[in-house]
């Protein structure tokens, strides 16, 4: 049975789900093996997996069946009761946990096969901070009061998933054309994180802390804070409403008018 | 890129231009009023066994009278067929 961490996202933050879906995961594991094997051989195995590794999807999977890599940031919490193994991985998101399950039962050479599985993390999103479809219910059959501090207690801005993804901080000025789909400009920066570099997935957010846009690097961070033009991130995704912050730039229309 | 998860790497921050923001303009994330609050909000959802993810969302859906959600990675349980055949197998996890 597969349990645990679901970010779900309301209204126009549905907008933001292609963001989670590059995020890292956390699982708790119930792995069981198909004969005895020795402890120590077990934990040098699982050690082995840690890293870089290639997976074939599963037969039934929601992706093409290419053999891919991903990484295992980390197993840990390594528990055994005779052929059950309990273990914690965190991985790279797209990592097949049934399937590292089975393939660690190859090379253990007796086979192995995932009993359980609990998601205790997403992103930013932990095992801790979730709440139950109870409390959800609970919320919904609230009075008006408490429904108000229910809200905001189980409710969190979409801006908190964004947490480990690079940001890029933009002038009040630049936020409009940005809604409109430009691409963002040099000029436009005021903070940025580091190590960021061309293609990755950043965030855009505005001074106040909300949450523009999703984008594509097209610098480093070295090169945004080096150059003083230039086009630093393709837009890909806008979350904030157009009419937000003012439009403060010219078009054509707008001098045409003018000389008439 | 580092060997180490996202969520055990620290980002510093770099700092471009000094420039202020107009409090007349948008909204704090934390300082939305209510239906604002929802449109732009985010649940962490411990999902249970049985339903799927699909199912769980349009239970929420409907229970907090929503026009839109969705979920960020399919959790999948074991699929119908699967559990009447009493199949210990989960139909797939990402």
């Amino acid at each position: 049975m597969v349990t645990g961490v679901l970010p779900l996202a309301l209204e126009d933050a549905t907008k933001t789900i292609q963001a989670f879906l590059l995020t890292g995961k956390e699982y708790v594991c119930l792995m069981a093996l198909h004969a005895d094997v020795e402890e120590k051989k077990i934990q040098a195995v699982l050690e082995e997996f840690v890293g870089d590794i290639l997976q074939r999807p599963p037969v039934r999977a929601a992706v093409r069946r290419d053999v891919r890599k991903r990484r295992i940031y980390y197993i840990r919490d390594v528990e055994m009761d005779g052929r059950e193994i309990l273990f914690r991985v965190g991985c790279q998101a797209g990592t097949y946990i049934r399937k590292l399950v089975y393939d660690v039962g190859e090379v253990l050479g007796v086979g192995a096969h995932m009993r359980e599985l609990r998601r205790t993390r997403a992103g930013s999103f932990t095992e801790e901070e979730s709440f139950s479809l109870y409390d959800l219910m609970q919320l919904s059959e609230a009075n008006p009061k408490e429904r108000d501090m229910l809200t905001r207690r189980m409710v969190k801005p979409m801006e908190s998933a964004f947490q480990y993804v690079p940001h890029v901080y933009i002038r009040d000025s630049t936020v409009s054309s940005i809604c409109h789909g430009a691409e963002l400009a040099v000029p436009g920066i005021v903070r940025l994180s580091e190590g960021i570099v061309p293609k990755m997935p950043i965030a855009l957010f505005t001074l106040k802390d909300e949450l523009v846009a999703l984008s594509k690097a097209l610098m480093s961070s070295e090169q945004m804070m080096k150059e003083d033009h230039g086009l630093a991130a393709k837009t890909v995704r806008v979350i904030m409403p157009a009419e937000t912050y003012p439009r403060l730039w010219k078009t054509k229309t707008v001098t045409v008018k003018a000389q008439s | 890129m580092s060997q180490r998860a996202p969520w055990e790497e620290q980002r510093k921050l770099l700092v471009k231009l000094e420039e202020e923001t107009d409090p007349a303009l948008g909204c704090p994330p934390t300082k939305r009023p209510l239906d604002q609050h929802l449109r732009f909000g985010l649940i962490n959802l411990d999902k249970p066994s049985g339903p799927s993810s699909h199912e769980v969302v349009a239970w929420v859906k409907r229970m907090l009278r929503l026009k839109h959600a969705g979920h960020g990675g399919t959790l999948e349980t074991f699929t119908r067929l699967e559990q009447s055949d009493g199949h210990r197998r989960a139909s797939s996890s990402s």
